[in-house]
């Protein structure tokens, strides 16, 4: 059949976790924050896959499922606090909510 | 299958990058659709068709409608995107970025020094990870219904307005003021 390294694919998951971290470090507004952490996970879940198929074994499959259920879980709890920051504080800007006020 | 893979990745990578340097959020949520798109073909040419539907379902599908819908009602204008200019300064991306790319390039290095043999890659089927899924992971799978639970509870809880109540008396006393 094919011949897909598992070199390559590592390398890719990497790449990926990689610009998710530059745009999470460099970005002041939380939703773009909120992605970045989104395209993160997804590498990971692909690093797990590539796992998986080069084992030829269902548990790398079954470690992305964890984690598109983590992600799901977490996008849904992260946008109800952007809306709540949004409300209270009327920007999305992450600098803004460096106070703590009850 | 193999050029697949490589095309694949070369789109699922511009993508991406379009996304962190987009200042309209709209515009990186969509190139963010192409992204998880493109990763969900590299799953297929992995062997796990079952994972690239989900990806499409769920990430490319739920989440990002998800956002969407937030995106919506924060009623974002054009000054925000001119905003989000002003604050990716390149002074600002610059540092980060570098040093990011010096570790990236050390990883590199270590996966490119593995001499892993190249095995043909032979598809798992889905029947093989459902029974895996409810056999040995069964635990798994009931941690995963509980975290949705409290994710549920807690996105109603969060996002929940909440109403200012104030006394008949006192809206009388602020109106006649």
């Amino acid at each position: 059949m094919n011949g897909i390294t598992m070199e390559a694919g590592l390398l890719l998951a990497g790449i990926l976790f990689f610009l998710g971290m530059i745009s999470v470090m460099i970005r002041r507004n939380v939703i773009f924050m909120l992605i970045s952490v989104e395209i993160m996970l997804n590498a990971a879940g692909l690093a797990f896959i590539v796992a998986g198929s080069h084992w030829v074994q269902p548990d790398g499959q079954i470690m992305f499922i964890f984690i598109l259920t983590m992600a799901a879980a977490e996008v849904s709890v992260g946008l109800a606090l952007i809306l709540q920051i949004y409300h209270q504080l009327k920007t999305l800007d992450t600098d803004a909510a460096n106070f703590m006020r009850g | 299958m193999e050029l697949t893979f490589y095309i694949a990745s070369a789109v699922a990578i511009l993508s991406t990058i379009m996304v962190i340097t987009r200042y309209n959020l709209i515009h990186a949520l969509l190139y963010l659709v192409v992204s998880f798109l493109a990763v969900a073909v590299v799953f297929f040419t992995l062997g796990a068709p079952f994972m690239a539907a989900l990806e499409v379902i769920v990430y490319a599908g739920a989440i990002i409608v998800l956002i969407i819908f937030v995106i919506m009602m924060l009623n974002l204008t054009q000054e925000d995107v001119q905003r989000e200019k002003d604050w990716l300064k390149p002074s600002l991306w610059v540092g980060p970025a570098l040093l990011s790319a010096v570790l990236l390039a050390e990883l590199v290095y270590i996966i490119s020094a593995l001499d892993v043999p190249a095995t043909a890659t032979i598809a798992v089927p889905a029947k093989v990870v459902g029974l895996a899924l409810y056999g040995p992971y069964i635990i798994g799978v009931q941690l995963c219904g509980m975290l949705l639970m409290a994710g549920i509870v807690g996105a109603y809880h969060l996002g929940r307005q909440q109403k200012k109540v104030v006394h008949r008396f006192l809206q009388e006393r602020s109106a006649a003021q």
